[in-house]
């Protein structure tokens, strides 16, 4: 049994990288929805898109999609680049309009 | 007959050269004042004229009532008319002008009164442009509803007169106008309706095949309505005697009751007449109450012969009920205005009480008595005007001795006031006697009661000389000043006809003879 | 002479008063003294020509009777042309009244030039004189009904005129008034009965309804409406000629000047009625007789037990002209038409004098009065009177005559008439059974003589009742005494025949002959003929009674006014409810006033309450009913309508405020929804 899985272990293919982009997925999720901090919510949604990217690269090598995975990769990473950019100036402004970067008191749009 | 100026019927000029005289009113600056009376003036007077034109070229054998080929100064155009709907045939109401025996008189005077009014309103002051712009309008509406025979038109100049009146009352009217014109309105109002659904029921029920093309048209003339070959076969007022032509009658007798007014009806008429200025009230009582009797006879009559027959016992108990209660509560009045109110009451209830009779001579009473009732009422009300307006009071008791300190305005008042009387000599006598006559004749006793209506009319007319001008005078008006003679042009005119028509009322009598009894002829084929 | 001519003078006598109205009622103040003169010569001319078309009818045309008429109204009717006629006819009687009348309103003309003298409306009340004695002639002249309603009207309005001719005093116009309402009640009668008679024969004309009835036409076939017509016609002069029970309004019409109580309220209008009868009467039943005999009767003895009571010398004299006129409508009731007619002339006479001599009585008390500054002192209160027979002498002797005249003492003229009624009522009642009348008559004719005599006594015999307050009386001037001589010339019985004891051989019988009855024969009151032999067999019987009864009042009146032998007081009380009825004129004037005036004002308040109330309240309470239900159906709108609108829009409020909840605003709990979310839908559908 645990042979099997340091067996496993031990000849990553597909699924591994499906499962370390699920964690990263996941951990990014957890950031996004239960950082106070904008920042680190941003730092969160870094973690979903590269757990997506990772995706995109595993799938492209394992499967007959060759290079069309990577090409998205990097869409993904400049886009992402561009997006920290803005979400950063967003996040100035924020800064500047409430005096904060806690998104819990940033609730204007409640009901 | 035919009499055109400017390729235009004289009925067509004398209906609606008001509205150029308003239009001109109108668009005259506020600020000239004497500029917008002396328009109206002008007007009316232009009316006058063709009035005078029309009696001096009326033929007085031409029979009129149902005959459209004995109508005079006619004038007929197809105003709207809707082609062939399939399951009602074609709809035709046309611009149908005429006048016979019936009308001419009316026509006479409705100018008349119409200018006398003009004269007794130069002192309104307050938003003169308005109020003769209304009063012109309402000049039309009186003319167009004497000359129409289409039902159509006829209900549209009735509805006409409605809103300046109720306009001229309301602004220009005493303290309590709004109360009276509101009054005013909904109660003619009330009648219109009425009279808008036998309009309706008849236009369904008459139809007529057109000589040229032979197709059913409906229509509102009022000729082909009188035509008991025109009504369809099942409809609503088809038949003779039915039940349903019986409520028709009676709706539009309640209509025109309400303008004679008839008792009890009348209670709208006393208020309106408080509270309307002088001219108004002139107008309201010399013209607008003739409507309701001249309907009746235009309307009802001919076109219902059969349910006038029936009712026509009603009509002269309402008529007596009228002129005895009438003259009660003139007695019972201590407002000048008011008490000539009721005793119009009374004095409409001797033309409803004449026409009742169904008979030549009594018909010819009550539409002598219409035309007579306009003048002594106008002059009566010109009377109390004369005093209200140097005063500002009109209360029975407020005067005294008005004899030694206005002779030749209680000369002009005594006339007034004797003509309601009935004296011999003046206008009402005549009247009166051919009313009371034909009633006689039909209804003995109705008429021997409605005779104490004189006694008692006698003594209230007596009482009002005796309180207002007999006796000693408040010292408070001492000075006032006797008739103007702007007010002595307004009279003359009115006075003049009453010592005239009571001493030879032969030739007026004549104009409307023929007609008159080609109706009470029609009536009797007709009814029985 | 031409007949036409008749016609046309008459027409110029009719004319001229009229034109004299109006030229004073445009001009009259601007004429030279107001005009009286303009009116006196014209009614002087009107009298002169009708002076000579009575003579000349008399002498060259006596029998016939002359008509002429126009068309005044044709109308078509029906059954053709029915024209009403306007027209004059002259015939005996009619000319008899012409002078009359012209006669009398000429002597008042003269007579008010001195007694009007500086009245504040002297051309005023001259203008009404004539436009009374155009209607007055109007009346005499007419050949129709109609016509004669109109004149009859047209006097009435005169009167009331010349009644409040001093309007500024509320009880004159009060009895203007009071005169033209009374007088129309009784001309609503004769109204109808002018309908009866006009719906069944289609005309007014006096001869056509005559024909038509002789011809057996009778309105709406029945005897009933025929005598109902006539009794009806009579109403009308029951108005006029003040009878029972219309005759309240005569003694009240003494508040107008003196003159126009003689004219009008004495000699001639009030005298209208009994023209009226006398022209209409061969149309009236033997019911209708009946009935106006027996007015007359009841007239009669009401009003001469009244004037032996009153104090005013005016209201006496007013009594006494009802009481009189009662005896001529009594006289004409029982069928003894001529003598009943001619008593109307005499009467006009010797009445007309007594009223101006009164007046001239007044006139000097007046001044007299107005010397001393006394404005309290009743000046026709005979009390305050006594002795001017001293100061007066013309006056005094006119008075006496006439009081001799209407006393029915021989050579009178009144005696001639009052003794033919007499004599005409005896017979009727001995022929008839009605021996109520002839009592009736006798009785009246004897209490005439006593009040007569008993004012005459007071005013001019024994002592002033006031020496210094009658110091200033004087005899009235020339204008005025002059027509009192020559009425009481006409009071002698020379004038009207030459036998003093017997009218019949007269000019007057023999111009007057009482027309044929006309109605059907079973109505038929007592043939002409059976009547004047009843007449001629009672008539020294009557002579005999009538000489005794006016000299027993005579006598009586002296008794108890001049020789003091009987008290008056003592008199008066001992008669009891009898005197104070009398003296209260019977109470009617009260009763009337309680029960018309006051009745009928009363009557009219409520009626007028009813109206606004009621009928008007139906009027405002449809309004109210209007208000009412618009107030319902506002609230069904507010509360219902209107709620159920408010409840989807409530629903969606709370809805969304419930859901709004889920809005917290913060980012990442959307997040947490949204993979909440996905994962769901990932569960359901994969």
């Amino acid at each position: 049994m645990e042979n099997q899985f340091i067996y496993w272990l031990a000849n990553p293919g597909l699924n591994h990288f499906l499962m370390v982009s699920a964690l990263l997925f996941a951990l990014g999720l957890m950031a996004v929805i239960t950082r106070r901090n904008v920042i680190m919510v941003l730092m969160g949604v870094e973690l979903i898109l590269n757990s997506a990217n990772l995706n995109f690269v595993a799938f492209s090598h394992y499967t007959s999609l060759s290079l069309e995975g990577h090409m998205i990769a990097l869409f993904v990473i400049i886009i992402a680049s561009a997006e920290a950019a803005v979400a950063l100036a967003i996040i100035l402004n924020i800064y500047n309009r409430f005096r904060t970067i806690n998104v819990d008191e940033i609730s204007n749009l409640k009901g | 007959m035919e009499l055109q100026l400017l390729g235009i019927g004289i009925l067509t000029w004398i209906v609606f050269i008001p509205i150029v005289g308003m239009i001109i009113v109108l668009l005259i600056p506020d600020s000239r004042q004497d500029a917008i009376r002396w328009t109206a003036l002008a007007v009316t007077g232009m009316q006058l004229m063709l009035a005078g034109l029309i009696l001096r070229n009326f033929d007085r054998s031409m029979l009129g009532i149902n005959e459209s080929g004995s109508f005079q100064f006619v004038e007929h155009f197809n105003w709207i008319t809707v082609d062939a709907l399939p399951w009602i045939g074609k709809v035709e109401i046309t611009y149908f002008l005429g006048i016979d025996g019936l009308s001419v008189l009316m026509v006479i005077l409705t100018a008349l009164i119409s200018f006398v009014g003009v004269i007794s309103s130069w002192k309104i002051g307050k938003m003169v442009k308005g109020y003769f712009a209304l009063y012109l309008l309402l000049v039309t509406g009186m003319m167009g509803v004497f000359v129409s025979l289409d039902f159509f038109l006829f209900f549209i100049f009735w509805e006409i007169i409605l809103l300046p009146m109720y306009f001229l009352i309301g602004i220009w009217g005493g303290p309590r106008r709004e109360y009276a014109a509101i009054k005013f309105f909904l109660y003619t109002f009330i009648g219109s309706i009425l009279m808008m659904l036998v309009m309706i029921a008849l236009y369904f029920s008459i139809a007529y095949t057109d000589p040229v093309t032979g197709e059913l048209v409906h229509t509102f003339n009022l000729l082909h309505m009188m035509n008991p070959d025109n009504l369809v076969e099942g409809s609503i007022l088809a038949g003779i005697n039915t039940t349903w032509r019986y409520i028709a009658w009676i709706a539009l007798f309640v209509n025109f009751a309400i303008k004679i007014p008839l008792f009890p009806f009348h209670t709208w008429l006393p208020d309106a007449h408080v509270e309307a200025p002088t001219a108004i009230s002139v107008i309201l009582a010399g013209v607008l109450l003739k409507l309701g009797a001249y309907g009746l006879l235009r309307i009802s009559f001919p076109i219902f012969p059969d349910a006038t027959v029936y009712f026509a016992y009603m009509m002269a108990v309402l008529g007596m009920i009228s002129i005895i209660y009438g003259a009660f509560c003139a007695m019972a009045q201590t407002d000048f205005k008011k008490l000539i109110a009721y005793s119009s009451v009374s004095h409409m209830g001797i033309v409803v009480l004449g026409i009742a009779s169904l008979t030549t001579q009594g018909m010819v009473g009550g539409v002598f008595q219409m035309f007579n009732h306009g003048i002594i009422t106008a002059v009566l009300f010109l009377v109390v005007g004369v005093l209200y307006d140097r005063t500002h009071k009109r209360g029975l008791t407020d005067f005294g001795g008005m004899a030694t300190v206005m002779p030749r305005y209680t000369g002009v008042a005594i006339i007034g006031m004797f003509a309601a009387l009935g004296l011999p000599g003046l206008n009402g006598f005549v009247s009166e006697l051919f009313s009371f006559l034909g009633a006689f004749s039909a209804f003995r006793w109705i008429a021997i009661i409605s005779v104490t209506g004189i006694i008692i009319t006698a003594a209230y007319i007596l009482w009002t000389v005796q309180r207002v001008f007999l006796g000693k005078s408040p010292e408070q008006y001492k000075n006032l000043p006797d008739l103007s003679a702007r007010e002595m042009v307004s009279f003359a005119p009115l006075i003049m006809l009453i010592i005239m028509l009571g001493i030879y009322p032969g030739p007026t009598i004549k104009l409307m003879n023929a007609s008159v009894s080609h109706l009470v002829d029609l009536i009797n084929i007709g009814g029985f | 002479m031409e007949l036409q001519l008749y016609i046309q003078l008459a027409l110029i006598t009719l004319a001229l008063p009229f034109a004299g109205f109006l030229i004073l009622i445009f001009t009259g103040k601007r004429l030279p003294r107001n005009g009286d003169w303009l009116a006196t010569g014209l009614i002087s001319l009107a009298f002169l020509l009708s002076l000579f078309i009575l003579i000349a009818k008399l002498v060259w045309h006596h029998n016939e009777t002359i008509t002429s008429s126009l068309n005044w109204i044709t109308l078509n009717d029906l059954m053709g042309p029915s024209s009403i006629e306007f027209g004059i006819t002259v015939d005996n009687l009619s000319a008899i009244l012409l002078v009359v009348v012209t006669m009398i309103s000429m002597l008042v003309h003269f007579f008010s030039i001195g007694y009007m003298k500086g009245d504040i409306r002297y051309s005023r009340y001259f203008a009404c004189l004539g436009l009374f004695s155009f209607s007055m002639l109007g009346i005499v002249l007419t050949n129709n009904l109609l016509l004669m309603y109109i004149f009859w009207e047209l006097v009435g309005i005169s009167s009331y005129l010349l009644i409040g001719h001093w309007y500024e005093k509320k009880t004159a116009t009060n009895a203007a008034s009071k005169a033209f309402v009374v007088n129309r009640v009784g001309d609503a009668g004769m109204f109808v009965g002018i309908m009866i008679l006009f719906t069944s024969f289609s005309t007014f004309t006096f001869e056509t309804i005559f024909d038509a009835i002789s011809n057996g036409e009778l309105p709406f076939e029945s005897t009933g409406w025929l005598t109902a017509a006539g009794i009806l016609i009579f109403c009308g002069a029951i108005g006029k000629s003040a009878q029972f029970p219309l005759h309240v309004w005569l003694p009240d019409a003494m508040e107008g000047p003196t003159p126009v109580s003689a004219l009008i309220h004495a000699a001639t209008m009030v005298a209208a009625g009994v023209y009226l009868v006398a022209r209409v009467f061969p149309l009236l039943t033997a019911d209708a007789l009946l009935v106006i005999a027996y007015i007359g009767a009841v007239t009669s003895v009401i009003a001469a037990t009244i004037a032996a009571t009153q104090m005013d010398i005016k209201k006496v004299l007013a009594y006494s002209t009802i009481s009189q006129l009662g005896f001529m409508i009594m006289a004409l009731g029982v069928g003894a038409y001529a003598a009943g007619f001619m008593h109307l002339v005499t009467h006009a006479a010797f009445k007309a004098g007594l009223f101006l001599a009164a007046g001239s009585i007044i006139f000097a008390m007046h001044k007299a009065l107005h010397k001393t500054n006394d404005h309290h002192t009743d000046a026709q209160d005979i009390r305050n009177m006594g002795g001017l027979k001293r100061k007066m002498p013309v006056t005094y002797w006119t008075f006496l005559i006439f009081t001799l005249a209407i006393s029915g003492i021989p050579f009178t003229s009144g005696f001639l008439s009052k003794d033919e009624i007499l004599a005409g009522t005896l017979a009727f009642g001995i022929m008839s059974g009605h021996y109520l009348l002839p009592v009736a008559a006798f009785l009246v004719a004897g209490l005439t003589a006593f009040y007569m005599f008993r004012a005459l006594i007071l005013t001019f015999h024994g002592e002033h009742a006031n020496a210094t307050r009658l110091e200033g009386v004087e005899e009235s001037p020339k204008v005025m005494i002059i027509p009192l001589i020559i009425l009481a010339s006409l009071s002698v019985y020379i004038f009207y025949s030459f036998n003093p004891f017997g009218a019949a051989s007269g000019w007057i019988f023999q111009a007057i002959e009482r027309p044929l009855s006309i109605v059907p024969v079973a109505m038929q009151p007592i043939s002409n003929l059976l009547f004047h032999n009843v007449v001629s067999m009672v008539h020294s019987i009557a002579m005999g009674l009538s000489i005794l009864f006016a000299f027993s009042g005579i006598i009586f009146a002296l008794l108890v006014y001049k020789w003091k032998k009987i008290d008056a007081d003592r008199l008066a009380n001992s008669m009891g409810m009898l005197y104070k009825g009398a003296f209260h004129k019977w109470y009617f004037d009260k009763v009337y006033y309680k029960v018309f005036v006051d009745g009928i004002l009363g009557f009219v308040k409520g009626l007028h309450k009813f109206d606004d109330k009621v009928i008007d309240g139906f009027v405002n309470s449809t309004a109210g009913v209007a208000i009412h239900l618009s107030n319902i159906s506002k609230w069904i709108d507010e509360h219902i309508v209107n709620e159920l609108v408010t409840l989807t829009a409530w629903i969606a409020g709370y809805a969304g405020e419930q859901l709004g909840r889920l809005q917290t605003g913060k980012v990442q709990t959307y997040l947490a929804f949204m993979v909440f979310g996905f994962i769901v839908l990932f569960i359901l559908f994969i």
